[in-house]
Protein backbone atom coordinates (compact mmCIF):
# COMPACT_ATOMS: atom_id res chain seq x y z
CA UNK A 1 0.00 0.00 0.00
CA UNK A 2 1.73 3.63 -1.15
CA UNK A 3 0.73 7.00 -0.33
CA UNK A 4 -0.74 7.02 -4.14
CA UNK A 5 -3.15 3.46 -4.03
CA UNK A 6 -4.00 5.16 -0.32
CA UNK A 7 -5.50 8.24 -2.07
CA UNK A 8 -7.03 6.67 -4.75
CA UNK A 9 -8.41 4.01 -2.68
CA UNK A 10 -9.67 6.77 -0.58
CA UNK A 11 -11.22 8.46 -3.32
CA UNK A 12 -13.03 5.91 -4.93
CA UNK A 13 -13.70 3.84 -2.10
CA UNK A 14 -15.41 6.57 -0.40
CA UNK A 15 -17.65 8.01 -3.23
CA UNK A 16 -18.90 4.58 -5.39
CA UNK A 17 -19.05 2.00 -2.80
CA UNK A 18 -22.13 3.43 -1.72
CA UNK A 19 -23.71 3.72 -4.64
CA UNK A 20 -22.53 0.56 -5.70
CA UNK A 21 -23.60 -0.78 -2.36
CA UNK A 22 -27.03 0.55 -2.31
CA UNK A 23 -27.80 -0.85 -5.95
CA UNK A 24 -26.66 -3.92 -4.45
CA UNK A 25 -29.41 -3.81 -1.42
CA UNK A 26 -31.91 -3.06 -4.14
CA UNK A 27 -30.77 -5.66 -6.90
CA UNK A 28 -30.92 -8.02 -3.16
CA UNK A 29 -34.70 -6.91 -2.38
CA UNK A 30 -35.59 -7.21 -6.15
CA UNK A 31 -34.66 -10.81 -6.38
CA UNK A 32 -36.03 -11.97 -2.59
CA UNK A 33 -39.36 -10.60 -3.92
CA UNK A 34 -39.25 -12.24 -7.29
CA UNK A 35 -37.84 -15.31 -5.70
CA UNK A 36 -41.22 -14.73 -3.15
CA UNK A 37 -43.60 -14.95 -6.42
CA UNK A 38 -43.91 -10.90 -6.28
CA UNK A 39 -42.97 -7.88 -7.86
CA UNK A 40 -40.11 -6.02 -5.72
CA UNK A 41 -39.48 -2.27 -5.83
CA UNK A 42 -37.57 -0.48 -7.71
CA UNK A 43 -33.89 -0.84 -7.91
CA UNK A 44 -33.07 2.31 -6.47
CA UNK A 45 -35.53 1.83 -3.27
CA UNK A 46 -32.35 1.44 -1.23
CA UNK A 47 -31.46 5.17 -2.53
CA UNK A 48 -34.76 6.71 -1.55
CA UNK A 49 -34.87 4.73 2.08
CA UNK A 50 -32.03 6.81 2.90
CA UNK A 51 -33.25 10.01 1.37
CA UNK A 52 -36.30 10.03 3.44
CA UNK A 53 -34.96 9.02 6.69
CA UNK A 54 -32.94 12.08 6.23
CA UNK A 55 -35.15 14.32 5.52
CA UNK A 56 -37.20 12.90 8.72
CA UNK A 57 -37.64 15.33 11.83
CA UNK A 58 -34.48 15.28 14.49
CA UNK A 59 -35.40 12.69 17.22
CA UNK A 60 -32.89 11.04 19.45
CA UNK A 61 -32.76 9.61 22.36
CA UNK A 62 -29.48 11.10 23.43
CA UNK A 63 -27.29 13.40 21.88
CA UNK A 64 -24.41 10.59 21.64
CA UNK A 65 -25.72 7.90 19.82
CA UNK A 66 -25.30 9.99 16.50
CA UNK A 67 -21.79 10.40 17.50
CA UNK A 68 -21.00 6.79 18.02
CA UNK A 69 -23.02 5.47 14.52
CA UNK A 70 -21.06 7.95 12.22
CA UNK A 71 -17.89 6.70 13.85
CA UNK A 72 -19.12 3.33 12.63
CA UNK A 73 -19.61 4.49 9.56
CA UNK A 74 -16.19 6.15 9.41
CA UNK A 75 -14.44 3.16 10.71
CA UNK A 76 -16.22 1.01 8.02
CA UNK A 77 -15.11 3.40 5.02
CA UNK A 78 -11.24 3.32 6.47
CA UNK A 79 -11.27 -0.35 7.34
CA UNK A 80 -12.33 -0.36 3.24
CA UNK A 81 -9.97 2.00 2.16
CA UNK A 82 -7.21 -0.05 3.24
CA UNK A 83 -8.49 -3.01 1.75
CA UNK A 84 -8.59 -1.59 -1.70
CA UNK A 85 -5.42 0.46 -1.46
CA UNK A 86 -3.80 -2.79 -0.91
CA UNK A 87 -3.07 -2.53 2.97
CA UNK A 88 -2.68 -4.75 5.50
CA UNK A 89 -5.47 -7.54 5.91
CA UNK A 90 -5.21 -7.94 9.53
CA UNK A 91 -5.60 -4.09 10.02
CA UNK A 92 -8.92 -4.14 7.91
CA UNK A 93 -9.90 -6.32 10.15
CA UNK A 94 -9.26 -4.95 13.61
CA UNK A 95 -10.75 -1.19 12.45
CA UNK A 96 -13.98 -3.29 11.14
CA UNK A 97 -14.18 -4.98 14.46
CA UNK A 98 -14.18 -1.25 16.36
CA UNK A 99 -16.80 0.04 13.39
CA UNK A 100 -19.00 -2.96 15.24
CA UNK A 101 -18.27 -2.36 18.16
CA UNK A 102 -19.16 1.17 18.14
CA UNK A 103 -22.63 0.12 16.55
CA UNK A 104 -23.44 -2.13 19.65
CA UNK A 105 -22.27 0.73 22.06
CA UNK A 106 -25.11 3.34 19.89
CA UNK A 107 -27.38 0.55 21.07
CA UNK A 108 -26.47 0.26 24.72
CA UNK A 109 -26.25 3.75 25.50
CA UNK A 110 -30.12 4.24 24.73
CA UNK A 111 -30.75 2.41 27.51
CA UNK A 112 -33.99 0.46 25.86
CA UNK A 113 -34.62 -2.86 26.40
CA UNK A 114 -35.05 -4.18 23.00
CA UNK A 115 -31.85 -2.21 22.25
CA UNK A 116 -30.32 -3.90 24.43
CA UNK A 117 -31.09 -7.27 24.08
CA UNK A 118 -30.27 -6.30 20.49
CA UNK A 119 -27.13 -5.37 21.50
CA UNK A 120 -26.39 -8.53 22.79
CA UNK A 121 -27.63 -10.53 20.11
CA UNK A 122 -25.10 -8.57 17.67
CA UNK A 123 -22.34 -8.93 20.10
CA UNK A 124 -23.22 -13.11 19.88
CA UNK A 125 -22.90 -12.23 16.42
CA UNK A 126 -19.38 -11.26 16.23
CA UNK A 127 -18.27 -13.65 18.82
CA UNK A 128 -19.59 -16.21 16.30
CA UNK A 129 -17.63 -14.56 12.98
CA UNK A 130 -14.76 -13.52 14.87
CA UNK A 131 -12.39 -16.55 15.12
CA UNK A 132 -13.41 -17.61 11.21
CA UNK A 133 -12.32 -13.75 10.21
CA UNK A 134 -9.11 -14.35 12.30
CA UNK A 135 -8.39 -17.61 10.58
CA UNK A 136 -9.16 -15.80 7.66
CA UNK A 137 -6.46 -13.37 7.97
CA UNK A 138 -4.09 -16.43 9.24
CA UNK A 139 -5.29 -18.65 6.51
CA UNK A 140 -4.10 -15.87 4.03
CA UNK A 141 -0.79 -15.35 5.17
CA UNK A 142 0.02 -19.07 4.65
CA UNK A 143 -1.71 -19.61 1.90
CA UNK A 144 0.49 -16.92 0.10
CA UNK A 145 3.54 -18.41 1.48
CA UNK A 146 2.77 -21.75 0.15
CA UNK A 147 1.66 -19.92 -3.23
CA UNK A 148 4.61 -17.99 -3.27
CA UNK A 149 7.15 -20.66 -2.50
CA UNK A 150 10.82 -19.58 -1.02
CA UNK A 151 11.06 -16.58 -2.85
CA UNK A 152 8.45 -14.51 -1.52
CA UNK A 153 7.73 -15.15 2.78
CA UNK A 154 3.97 -15.01 3.58
CA UNK A 155 2.24 -11.30 3.41
CA UNK A 156 -1.00 -9.55 4.59
CA UNK A 157 -1.15 -7.01 1.94
CA UNK A 158 -3.80 -8.05 -0.16
CA UNK A 159 -2.63 -6.17 -3.50
CA UNK A 160 0.12 -9.58 -3.29
CA UNK A 161 -2.85 -11.73 -4.39
CA UNK A 162 -2.11 -9.90 -7.91
CA UNK A 163 1.52 -11.48 -8.29
CA UNK A 164 0.22 -14.92 -7.67
CA UNK A 165 0.51 -17.86 -9.97
CA UNK A 166 -2.98 -19.31 -9.00
CA UNK A 167 -5.99 -17.97 -6.97
CA UNK A 168 -5.55 -18.68 -3.45
CA UNK A 169 -8.91 -20.66 -3.61
CA UNK A 170 -6.66 -23.54 -4.87
CA UNK A 171 -4.94 -24.01 -1.81
CA UNK A 172 -7.72 -22.60 0.58
CA UNK A 173 -10.86 -24.12 -0.49
CA UNK A 174 -12.31 -25.04 2.91
CA UNK A 175 -11.53 -21.86 4.19
CA UNK A 176 -13.37 -20.60 1.85
CA UNK A 177 -16.63 -22.84 2.89
CA UNK A 178 -16.07 -21.38 6.68
CA UNK A 179 -15.60 -17.76 4.97
CA UNK A 180 -19.00 -18.57 3.59
CA UNK A 181 -21.17 -19.83 6.20
CA UNK A 182 -19.79 -16.75 8.54
CA UNK A 183 -20.70 -14.81 5.03
CA UNK A 184 -24.53 -15.06 6.23
CA UNK A 185 -23.84 -13.81 9.86
CA UNK A 186 -22.05 -10.70 8.31
CA UNK A 187 -24.32 -9.72 5.34
CA UNK A 188 -27.06 -10.29 8.21
CA UNK A 189 -29.37 -12.38 6.24
CA UNK A 190 -31.47 -15.60 7.80
CA UNK A 191 -30.50 -17.77 9.55
CA UNK A 192 -28.10 -15.24 11.31
CA UNK A 193 -30.34 -11.90 11.01
CA UNK A 194 -30.77 -11.79 15.05
CA UNK A 195 -29.97 -8.84 15.97
CA UNK A 196 -32.45 -6.22 13.41
CA UNK A 197 -33.67 -8.94 11.18
CA UNK A 198 -32.77 -6.69 8.10
CA UNK A 199 -35.19 -8.31 5.68
CA UNK A 200 -37.79 -9.53 8.00
CA UNK A 201 -38.29 -6.33 9.39
CA UNK A 202 -39.46 -7.41 12.70
CA UNK A 203 -37.41 -8.62 15.80
CA UNK A 204 -37.70 -7.26 19.31
CA UNK A 205 -39.41 -4.25 17.84
CA UNK A 206 -36.52 -3.23 15.31
CA UNK A 207 -33.80 -5.21 17.85
CA UNK A 208 -30.32 -2.53 17.86
CA UNK A 209 -31.48 -0.31 15.96
CA UNK A 210 -35.12 0.18 17.93
CA UNK A 211 -33.97 3.16 19.37
CA UNK A 212 -32.11 4.72 16.38
CA UNK A 213 -34.26 7.19 13.61
CA UNK A 214 -33.96 9.34 10.87
CA UNK A 215 -30.48 10.38 9.77
CA UNK A 216 -28.83 8.07 11.98
CA UNK A 217 -31.24 4.92 10.86
CA UNK A 218 -29.85 6.73 7.44
CA UNK A 219 -26.27 6.22 8.38
CA UNK A 220 -26.82 2.82 9.27
CA UNK A 221 -28.03 2.06 6.38
CA UNK A 222 -25.06 3.63 4.03
CA UNK A 223 -22.99 1.61 6.71
CA UNK A 224 -24.07 -1.47 5.65
CA UNK A 225 -23.59 -0.16 1.91
CA UNK A 226 -20.36 0.25 2.30
CA UNK A 227 -19.34 -3.05 4.44
CA UNK A 228 -21.21 -5.50 1.57
CA UNK A 229 -18.88 -3.72 -0.66
CA UNK A 230 -16.03 -4.72 1.54
CA UNK A 231 -17.03 -8.17 2.04
CA UNK A 232 -17.63 -8.58 -1.52
CA UNK A 233 -14.05 -7.39 -1.58
CA UNK A 234 -12.83 -10.47 0.85
CA UNK A 235 -14.39 -13.24 -1.25
CA UNK A 236 -12.93 -11.50 -4.70
CA UNK A 237 -9.65 -12.10 -3.06
CA UNK A 238 -9.88 -16.01 -3.26
CA UNK A 239 -10.65 -15.43 -7.10
CA UNK A 240 -7.97 -13.21 -8.24
CA UNK A 241 -4.26 -13.68 -8.98
CA UNK A 242 -2.29 -12.22 -11.72
CA UNK A 243 -4.16 -12.85 -14.65
CA UNK A 244 -6.84 -10.45 -16.59
CA UNK A 245 -9.16 -13.31 -16.37
CA UNK A 246 -8.69 -12.93 -12.81
CA UNK A 247 -11.13 -9.92 -12.58
CA UNK A 248 -14.17 -11.18 -14.87
CA UNK A 249 -13.93 -14.71 -13.09
CA UNK A 250 -14.06 -13.08 -9.64
CA UNK A 251 -17.25 -10.73 -10.72
CA UNK A 252 -19.30 -14.13 -11.58
CA UNK A 253 -18.37 -15.41 -8.40
CA UNK A 254 -18.81 -12.35 -6.27
CA UNK A 255 -22.37 -12.75 -8.27
CA UNK A 256 -22.87 -16.25 -7.76
CA UNK A 257 -22.20 -15.60 -4.02
CA UNK A 258 -24.32 -12.93 -3.22
CA UNK A 259 -27.23 -15.00 -5.35
CA UNK A 260 -26.03 -17.84 -3.02
CA UNK A 261 -26.71 -15.48 0.09
CA UNK A 262 -29.51 -14.38 -1.09
CA UNK A 263 -31.81 -17.64 -1.99
CA UNK A 264 -30.27 -19.10 1.77
CA UNK A 265 -32.07 -15.99 3.39
CA UNK A 266 -35.24 -16.69 1.65
CA UNK A 267 -35.31 -20.31 2.41
CA UNK A 268 -34.12 -20.67 6.53
CA UNK A 269 -35.87 -19.12 9.32
CA UNK A 270 -33.67 -17.35 12.22
CA UNK A 271 -31.92 -19.49 14.77
CA UNK A 272 -31.44 -18.85 18.46
CA UNK A 273 -28.31 -17.78 19.29
CA UNK A 274 -27.02 -20.59 20.95
CA UNK A 275 -26.93 -22.39 17.45
CA UNK A 276 -25.66 -19.87 15.60
CA UNK A 277 -22.71 -19.46 18.02
CA UNK A 278 -22.47 -23.05 18.17
CA UNK A 279 -22.51 -24.14 14.83
CA UNK A 280 -20.35 -20.89 13.74
CA UNK A 281 -17.43 -22.41 15.73
CA UNK A 282 -17.89 -26.20 14.66
CA UNK A 283 -17.52 -24.81 11.15
CA UNK A 284 -14.49 -22.42 11.87
CA UNK A 285 -12.65 -25.29 13.62
CA UNK A 286 -13.33 -28.21 11.00
CA UNK A 287 -12.66 -25.93 8.18
CA UNK A 288 -9.51 -24.46 9.39
CA UNK A 289 -7.64 -27.17 11.04
CA UNK A 290 -8.12 -29.53 7.94
CA UNK A 291 -7.29 -26.85 5.74
CA UNK A 292 -4.33 -25.61 7.61
CA UNK A 293 -2.74 -28.90 8.56
CA UNK A 294 -3.13 -30.28 4.81
CA UNK A 295 -1.51 -27.47 3.44
CA UNK A 296 1.40 -27.77 5.85
CA UNK A 297 1.97 -31.24 6.22
CA UNK A 298 5.23 -30.52 7.45
CA UNK A 299 3.15 -29.41 10.47
CA UNK A 300 2.44 -32.95 11.30
CA UNK A 301 6.65 -33.67 11.35
CA UNK B 1 -42.72 12.69 -5.76
CA UNK B 2 -40.18 13.47 -3.51
CA UNK B 3 -37.63 10.52 -1.28
CA UNK B 4 -40.80 10.73 0.95
CA UNK B 5 -43.44 9.52 -0.59
CA UNK B 6 -41.63 6.63 -2.72
CA UNK B 7 -40.68 4.82 0.90
CA UNK B 8 -43.66 5.13 2.90
CA UNK B 9 -42.83 2.79 5.99
CA UNK B 10 -46.18 1.74 7.43
CA UNK B 11 -46.92 0.86 11.26
CA UNK B 12 -50.20 -0.62 11.83
CA UNK B 13 -51.62 -0.59 15.39
CA UNK B 14 -54.62 -2.97 16.27
CA UNK B 15 -56.66 -0.83 18.96
CA UNK B 16 -59.65 -3.18 19.40
CA UNK B 17 -60.09 -4.61 16.32
CA UNK B 18 -62.02 -7.86 15.47
CA UNK B 19 -58.40 -8.73 13.49
CA UNK B 20 -60.52 -8.46 10.38
CA UNK B 21 -58.78 -5.48 9.03
CA UNK B 22 -56.00 -6.67 10.59
CA UNK B 23 -55.76 -9.42 7.94
CA UNK B 24 -56.84 -7.31 4.96
CA UNK B 25 -53.50 -4.89 6.15
CA UNK B 26 -50.80 -7.74 6.11
CA UNK B 27 -52.53 -8.76 2.80
CA UNK B 28 -51.42 -6.33 1.19
CA UNK B 29 -48.15 -7.69 1.75
CA UNK B 30 -48.70 -10.68 -0.12
CA UNK B 31 -47.67 -11.42 -3.58
CA UNK B 32 -51.17 -10.69 -4.86
CA UNK B 33 -51.18 -6.86 -3.57
CA UNK B 34 -47.22 -6.53 -2.81
CA UNK B 35 -47.23 -2.97 -1.79
CA UNK B 36 -43.46 -3.38 -1.72
CA UNK B 37 -43.33 -2.53 -5.02
CA UNK B 38 -44.36 1.39 -3.68
CA UNK B 39 -41.34 1.08 -1.15
CA UNK B 40 -44.00 0.29 1.41
CA UNK B 41 -42.74 -1.80 4.78
CA UNK B 42 -44.68 -3.03 7.67
CA UNK B 43 -41.92 -1.99 10.13
CA UNK B 44 -43.06 -2.09 14.04
CA UNK B 45 -41.05 0.51 15.23
CA UNK B 46 -42.75 4.02 15.63
CA UNK B 47 -39.50 5.84 15.43
CA UNK B 48 -38.87 4.33 11.82
CA UNK B 49 -42.70 4.87 10.68
CA UNK B 50 -44.02 7.33 8.49
CA UNK B 51 -47.66 6.24 8.31
CA UNK B 52 -49.72 5.12 11.15
CA UNK B 53 -52.64 2.98 9.99
CA UNK B 54 -54.90 2.25 12.99
CA UNK B 55 -57.42 -0.67 12.97
CA UNK B 56 -60.38 -1.10 15.44
CA UNK B 57 -61.89 1.55 17.87
CA UNK B 58 -60.76 3.03 21.03
CA UNK B 59 -61.94 2.43 24.24
CA UNK B 60 -60.52 3.53 27.92
CA UNK B 61 -57.40 0.21 27.87
CA UNK B 62 -55.82 1.40 24.41
CA UNK B 63 -56.41 5.22 23.96
CA UNK B 64 -53.08 5.75 26.67
CA UNK B 65 -51.21 3.48 24.05
CA UNK B 66 -52.52 5.06 21.02
CA UNK B 67 -51.44 8.23 21.93
CA UNK B 68 -47.97 7.11 22.87
CA UNK B 69 -47.24 5.19 20.08
CA UNK B 70 -48.62 8.70 18.22
CA UNK B 71 -46.48 10.75 19.85
CA UNK B 72 -43.43 8.48 18.78
CA UNK B 73 -44.09 8.54 15.50
CA UNK B 74 -41.47 11.84 14.07
CA UNK B 75 -42.33 14.34 11.81
CA UNK B 76 -43.74 14.11 8.93
CA UNK B 77 -46.27 11.53 9.70
CA UNK B 78 -49.59 10.97 8.54
CA UNK B 79 -52.86 9.00 10.29
CA UNK B 80 -54.95 6.59 8.44
CA UNK B 81 -58.27 5.26 10.28
CA UNK B 82 -58.70 1.48 8.91
CA UNK B 83 -62.08 -0.04 8.84
CA UNK B 84 -65.46 1.59 9.92
CA UNK B 85 -64.74 0.68 13.30
CA UNK B 86 -61.57 3.25 13.62
CA UNK B 87 -63.40 5.65 11.50
CA UNK B 88 -66.55 5.88 13.62
CA UNK B 89 -66.99 2.93 15.90
CA UNK B 90 -68.87 0.98 13.34
CA UNK B 91 -70.91 -2.04 14.76
CA UNK B 92 -69.88 -1.23 18.65
CA UNK B 93 -70.37 2.25 18.29
CA UNK B 94 -73.31 2.20 20.88
CA UNK B 95 -71.45 -0.10 22.83
CA UNK B 96 -70.19 1.14 26.59
CA UNK B 97 -67.29 -0.10 26.42
CA UNK B 98 -66.02 1.65 23.20
CA UNK B 99 -65.32 5.72 23.17
CA UNK B 100 -65.55 5.52 19.18
CA UNK B 101 -63.39 6.20 16.25
CA UNK B 102 -59.47 6.44 16.67
CA UNK B 103 -60.00 10.17 15.84
CA UNK B 104 -61.24 10.23 20.06
CA UNK B 105 -57.15 9.99 20.88
CA UNK B 106 -55.65 11.02 17.75
CA UNK B 107 -55.66 13.56 14.57
CA UNK B 108 -56.74 11.32 11.78
CA UNK B 109 -55.85 12.34 8.29
CA UNK B 110 -57.54 9.60 6.13
CA UNK B 111 -60.87 7.70 6.96
CA UNK B 112 -61.16 4.45 5.01
CA UNK B 113 -64.22 2.63 5.84
CA UNK B 114 -64.90 -0.92 5.68
CA UNK B 115 -66.06 -4.18 7.32
CA UNK B 116 -63.50 -5.26 6.78
CA UNK B 117 -61.56 -2.86 4.50
CA UNK B 118 -60.45 -4.50 1.03
CA UNK B 119 -56.67 -4.15 0.43
CA UNK B 120 -57.66 -2.09 -2.81
CA UNK B 121 -59.33 0.89 -0.17
CA UNK B 122 -55.65 0.46 2.21
CA UNK B 123 -53.79 1.04 -0.76
CA UNK B 124 -56.14 4.07 -2.33
CA UNK B 125 -56.24 5.29 1.46
CA UNK B 126 -51.92 5.17 1.85
CA UNK B 127 -51.49 6.68 -1.47
CA UNK B 128 -54.06 9.12 -0.34
CA UNK B 129 -52.22 9.92 2.58
CA UNK B 130 -49.25 10.12 0.58
CA UNK B 131 -50.07 13.24 -0.69
CA UNK B 132 -50.30 14.63 2.74
CA UNK B 133 -47.09 13.46 3.61
CA UNK B 134 -45.29 15.50 0.96
CA UNK B 135 -47.52 18.38 2.11
CA UNK B 136 -45.89 17.70 5.51
CA UNK B 137 -42.62 17.08 4.31
CA UNK B 138 -42.40 20.41 2.43
CA UNK B 139 -43.86 22.10 5.66
CA UNK B 140 -41.27 20.68 7.98
CA UNK B 141 -38.48 21.63 5.75
CA UNK B 142 -39.87 25.29 5.50
CA UNK B 143 -40.59 25.11 9.30
CA UNK B 144 -44.07 25.76 9.30
CA UNK B 145 -45.67 22.19 9.97
CA UNK B 146 -48.32 22.68 12.43
CA UNK B 147 -48.09 20.78 15.32
CA UNK B 148 -51.40 18.55 15.51
CA UNK B 149 -51.49 17.34 19.10
CA UNK B 150 -53.20 14.37 20.51
CA UNK B 151 -56.58 14.51 22.15
CA UNK B 152 -56.54 15.68 25.76
CA UNK B 153 -60.45 16.13 26.64
CA UNK B 154 -61.32 12.61 25.46
CA UNK B 155 -64.48 12.79 27.60
CA UNK B 156 -65.79 15.89 25.76
CA UNK B 157 -64.30 14.69 22.12
CA UNK B 158 -66.29 11.29 22.67
CA UNK B 159 -69.70 12.81 24.02
CA UNK B 160 -69.33 11.78 27.30
CA UNK B 161 -72.30 12.68 30.23
CA UNK B 162 -72.43 10.82 33.67
CA UNK B 163 -70.26 7.76 32.44
CA UNK B 164 -72.54 7.26 29.13
CA UNK B 165 -71.71 7.71 25.75
CA UNK B 166 -74.22 9.62 24.36
CA UNK B 167 -74.71 9.67 20.57
CA UNK B 168 -77.12 12.24 19.77
CA UNK B 169 -77.54 10.92 16.17
CA UNK B 170 -78.73 7.66 17.48
CA UNK B 171 -80.58 8.90 20.79
CA UNK B 172 -82.64 10.50 17.98
CA UNK B 173 -83.61 7.80 15.98
CA UNK B 174 -84.20 5.59 19.05
CA UNK B 175 -86.93 8.48 19.89
CA UNK B 176 -89.04 7.97 16.87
Amino acid sequence: MTIVSFIISLVCFTIFAPLLGGLLAGVDRKITARLQSRVGPPLLQPFYDVLKLWNKQKWTVNSYQGFYILMSLVFAIISGVIFFAGGNFLLVVFVLTLSSLFFVIAAYSTRSPYAEIGAEREIAQVMSYEPMVIMLCVAFYLGMDVLNGVSNPGVFDTSAVFALDRPLITCLPLIFVGFLFILTIKFRKSPFDLSYSHHAHQELVKGISTEMSGRTLALVEVTHWYENILFLGWTGIFFVWGNWLAIPIAIVALLVVYFLEIFIDNNFARVKWGAMLRWSWIVTLVCVTVNLVSLNWHWLG
Amino acid sequence: MTATAKSPWLLHYDASSCNGCDIEVLACLTPMYDVERFGIINTGNPKHADIFLVTGSVNEQNIKVLQQIYEQIPDPKVVIACGICACTGGIFRECYNTLGGVDNAIPVDVYAPGCAIRPEAIIDAVVTGLGILEERRSALKENRLAPRPVVTDVTAAAKIVDGVRVDEAVKAALEV
